[in-house]
This record gives C-alpha cells, structure tokens and sequence, in this order.
C-alpha cells in the first residue's frame, strides 16, 4: 500500500469511527453512572485470578476486587440505565459491571463513547466550516479574477481585512453576532457558519490568482477569440483548474476548522452540554485541577494529536501529487 | 471595517439587557429606561455616527457590563497583552535564530535532522494542548505560579519583590507562547539560511580561508534576514492570536479573556473596542517589519 493509500484509510477510519458512534460506543455520551465518577480506565482480563485462560475477553465488576467474571459480550443489546434493554453495540458488558474504555468524567459519564460523539461534532464542523469557506472562496476568488477592475478591489480590500485581523479575535468576533444560548443542532449550525465566515479570505486570494493565470493561457484566449461565453470560458477552463486548487487547500484548511470548533468550544461558545464536543472535553481536564492524577482525562487531547497529525500527513500527501502551494500559506 | 463590525453586531439578535428581561422584578417600563439611558433605542445610523465622533475624540464609550468607561478598562487589559506578547516575541527569536542556524548548519548530520524533525511534530500539537500541558505540569510540579498576573499576599511588597513575582508569573504564559511560535518559525529560519548557504559566494568565501563560524553568524545569516524580517511582522500576528488562548487558559488578565466575557454578556461597545485596538496593534506592528525590513535589506530602499 502507498502511504498516500495508507492516509486515505486512516481518514476514511476515523469518519467512519465518529460517523457509527452509536453502534460502536458502549454507553450513551450522557448518561451518568453515578457509582463511577472519575474511574479509571476499566481492566480487561483475559486470565482469571485462578489462573485459567478464557477465550473471551471479561472484566470484575468493582475495580479488581470483584469475584465474579462478566464476559465482554459482542454485538449485543445493552442495558441501560434504567435497566430497560437498548440497542445493539458493538460490545458492552452486563451491569453491574461497566467497560469504560477510556475512563469516566467527574459525572461518571463513559468517556470512550463521549469521545466519538464528540468527535462526531468537532469533525462535522470542521469539515462543513472547510466547505463553507472553500465554496464562499471558490465564488468570490472567480469573480475577483474573471471580472477584474472593481469587483477584484472590492473582494481584494475585503480579505485585506480579515486577514489582518487576528484569527481568534475575528472568529469571537464573528461568533458574537450570533446567539448565544440555543439547542445542539443550531449551535453547530452558527459555529460552522462563524468559522467559514472568518475563513474565506485565504482559499479566496488563493483561488483569484489561479483565476487570473489561468485566464492568460492561450487557450483561453483562444476560446475568447472563437466567440465562447465568458460563463462557457469559466465554467470548461477556469474552474478546473481552481477547483484542484481548492482541494488541497482543503486539506489544509479542514483541521484548522476542527480545531477552530475545538477552541470555541473550549471557550464555551460552541455546542453546549450535555451533548460532548472535544473542546468541551479538553475543558474538563482544566476544571478538574487533577489531570495529572487522572490521566484519563487527557483522553480527547490524545485523541486531537493523533487527527491532527493524520491530517497533516494527508495535506503533505495532497501537495506532492498536486503543485506546490505558494509558500506561507498558513500564517 | 468599523462599520462591518458595527452592522455585523447590529445584526445580531437580543443585547446587553436580554438576560435582565427575564428577571420578573423588572417591569418593562425600567428596563425600556435603562435601555434608553444606554442608548440601545435609538436608531442605527445615529448610533453609528455617534459611536464613530465618540471615537475620534478618542472616547471609547462605555462598557454595560462593567458600567465603567470603556478606555481605561481597555488600556490595562492591552498592555498587559503587550506585555505578554512583546516578552514572548523577544523570547521566540532568541530561541529560534540560534536553532535554525544550528539545524541548517548541521544538516547533513543526525542531531540537526532530528531537531528538524522534532520541530515538525511540535508543528501539528495545536496550541491549545501546549497551554494546558504546561499548565499541568506547573500545577503538579508547584514550581511555578499556575496562571494569573500576581501573587495574592504582595499588598506590602518591595519593588523588587512585586517584580520578581511578575516574572515568575509571567515566564509559564511566556513558555507557553514560546512552544506554540517558535517550532514553525525554527523551520522557516532553517529553510532560510539552507537557501543562503547554497550560495556560490559562500563557496568562495571558504576557499579564501574565512572561518566557517563566520560565514555561518555573519554571511549567511545576513543573506538569509530578508525572509526573515517578514517572518518577524507575520511572528507578531500568530503570537498575537495564540496569546489568546494562552491567556484564556493561563487566567492573564489580557484583551483575550476580556473580550471572551464580552462576547458572552453581549457587551456590544466592549466587543467593538477590542476588536479595533487588536486590529491596530497588528497594524502597527505590520508597519514596524516593514520599517525593519528597509533597515535590514537596503536593496529594498522605497
């Protein structure tokens, strides 16, 4: 396998992972086990304390004092916690036995499972923030560069200034003009929109100077000259060659986005509790004054290294198939 | 861009006193006042023009949230920032020159690769993380002050006293910048002076029996300071942003948290002022590279 390949998958894994989170988390993001705030990652045994090997993974239900062996059981219906029976998860053990992978947070709740519905948000904002400003790009560069004069100054002047100002301090700025106090779905909603508001100025001027040199090949002039359409022109010549463009500034700019999601979230400004976003995890860890003693609770910080790497191998793999970008294209 | 701010917030929904239109004791009639005291009824255009005379007499208005004048409240906050960031600027070039120097002149061997590739990695931990961590560890270790500006018991504290506690306070937020700036711009200073390196010139240098440590300080590095001094205004804005969530993290009384709890009371005149003054101070560290810039390299005399 290419390491190009081998990045694909790893990206495709990791969508998959937040996308099935319901099937492959044991426990619901929100609900809380009381008995467990703040446990540490749950033991899995393989060899029992008599010395006999099973063949199927088990854990003791009271940390490692328990007697009795509950078997992890896969593809099951789980119990919730109101002893009613729930739907089929990947894996999940019977009460009063609790797997939590990751550990638990100081309201108990299983932070594997917060991890990959939290994941689901912050990836999801990312990715669409990323769309959002790529496609305000995309439009506003083509303009610029195909019609020139003072729609080119105008766009131009624009993205001056908000690539003067401070990312962060643009994106509060930005976030201010919308409310704060709302549900789930349209909390993600305003912070995609903030985020790609804040962002089009870069994939913009970047996409302008494609328009612009690409309009001054010889084809193009060509296709001019035998009487095509300027929407005919932009839309068979032009475009193309921006859009190839604006898919490796992609890959740039999507997990910029997802850690923008992350730091408003982090501010508490992004999607509100109790549904889990990996800002509001990583939060957790400065409230709690004990991270260093529960380690557990670096869990999403772990998690955010590991995509943020991912992703940077994605982009490096991206640019060296595709033209160089031009230097500095990030700060 | 003030009046984008000001439409873009004029836009918004709800203000300042939505939170008090619940409060069952306060009739419409109080609040209608109070809103009209603040100037909140009035219509737009009138606000804006008033806002934007106010301004030019250099009158910033007043915060509703804090119910203090806007201008002295902003002042402290932003030279505490400065403080912040001017110490880190200072900070980040003392580290990253030498290392970048070191890292291109030792290219060909293990240890300059290495440190390259540790910079790499130190690239794609997000600043966030980088606060916390060393957060963390000054809270576990007790070494260090874990956030704030002072300590709590200098009431009656020397000179010398109150500025040995500034500093202790300041060096973990200072770290912290310092780790989130200097990887990437150890990179650039790397790239810089492996392109200075491969001049002819240089070559020829060392054959007339020039030390090599020269060449390196003094040659190379001069040649390579033009990307370098660009490098330095665009250094500002990033320490300037990640000072941020530096300062948010670390509790340092900056424009960051300030304006965080502008932004959640709805405090419209607070938003706005913070907004412009960061807009300016990038602005006029921008033209303080460019003024670098023409000093450094006089091939680029204007």
């Amino acid at each position: 396998m290419t390491s190009a390949a081998r990045i694909g998958l790893g990206v495709a894994t990791l969508y998959a992972a937040v996308l099935g989170a319901a099937f492959l988390s044991p426990y619901d993001p929100a609900a809380q086990h009381r008995d467990h705030p703040l446990a540490p990652p749950t033991r899995v045994h393989f060899v029992d304390r008599g010395g006999r090997l099973h063949l199927r993974p088990f854990v003791y239900a009271d940390g490692d004092a328990g007697a009795k062996a509950y078997p992890i059981r896969l593809f099951a219906r789980g119990v919730e916690e109101d002893g009613s029976i729930g739907s089929r998860r990947l894996f999940t053990v019977d009460p009063p036995a609790a797997l939590f992978l990751a550990g638990t947070d100081e309201l108990g709740r299983d932070q594997f499972s917060r991890l990959l519905y939290g994941g689901r948000v912050s990836l999801a904002a990312g990715l669409f923030a990323g769309a959002l400003a790529l496609a305000i790009g995309l439009l506003l560069g083509c303009v610029a560069g195909f019609f020139g004069r003072w729609m080119d100054a105008g766009v131009m002047a624009a993205s001056d200034v908000f690539m003067a100002l401070p990312w962060l301090y643009l994106l509060l700025a930005v976030r201010a003009a919308l409310p704060l106090d709302v549900g789930a779905g349209r909390a993600l909603a305003s912070v995609v929109l903030v985020i790609g508001i804040a962002g089009w100025a870069r994939p913009a001027r970047l996409v302008r100077s494609v328009v612009l040199s690409a309009r001054s090949r010889d084809y193009v002039t060509a296709a001019a000259a035998s009487g095509a359409s300027r929407t005919r022109m932009m839309r068979a010549h032009v475009l193309p060659e921006a859009f190839s463009v604006a898919l490796t500034q992609a890959s740039i700019l999507v997990p910029q986005y997802t850690l923008a999601e992350i730091t408003l979230s982090f501010f508490g400004l992004g999607v509100g509790e109790p549904t889990p976003s990996w800002g509001t995890m990583i939060n957790a860890m400065l409230r709690q004054e004990l991270s260093a003693s529960h380690w557990w609770l670096a869990a999403p910080a772990a998690a955010l290294v590991l995509v943020s790497l991912l992703y940077r191998a994605a982009a490096d793999a991206l640019q060296q198939r595709t033209q160089p970008l031009p230097a500095g294209a990030w700060q | 861009m003030s009046i984008l701010a000001f439409t873009v917030l004029e836009l918004a929904p709800g203000d300042a006193f939505g939170e008090a239109r619940l409060d069952r004791q306060l009739s419409p009639a109080a609040l209608a006042s109070m809103r009209s005291r603040a100037g909140l009824d009035r219509p737009f255009l009138a606000r804006y023009a008033q806002w934007v005379g106010s301004m030019a007499r250099g009158d910033l208005g007043r915060s509703i949230a804090y119910g203090a004048p806007i201008g002295p409240l902003i002042a402290r906050r932003a030279l505490n920032s400065l403080l912040l960031v001017s110490a880190s600027l200072a900070a980040t070039w003392a580290v990253v020159l030498p290392l970048g120097v070191w890292m291109a002149a030792r290219d060909r061997s293990t240890d300059g690769r290495l440190l390259a590739a540790g910079a790499t990695a130190l690239v794609a931990v997000p600043d966030l993380l980088i606060a916390i961590a060393l957060l963390v560890a000054a809270a576990a270790s007790g070494v260090l002050p874990a956030g704030g500006l002072r300590g709590a018991d200098l009431a009656d504290a020397g000179a010398l006293a109150l500025l040995r506690d500034r500093v202790r306070h300041l060096l973990l937020p200072v770290a912290a910048l310092t780790l989130i700036a200097a990887p990437p711009l150890a990179r650039h200073v790397r790239a810089s002076m492996l392109d200075a390196l491969r001049a002819p010139y240089l070559l020829a240098a060392a054959a007339r029996g020039i030390p090599y440590r020269r060449l390196l300080w003094r040659s190379a590095l001069r040649a390579a300071a033009n990307p370098l001094v660009s490098l330095f205004g665009l250094s500002f804005a990033a320490l300037f942003s990640a000072s941020m969530i530096v300062e948010v993290v670390m509790s340092w009384p900056g424009l960051g948290p300030m304006l965080l709890d502008a932004v959640r009371a709805r405090d419209d005149q607070l938003i706005l002022a913070g907004v412009m003054l960061s807009t300016v101070l990038l602005l006029v560290g921008n033209g303080f590279a460019d003024i670098l810039l023409r000093a450094v390299d006089p091939r680029i005399a204007a």
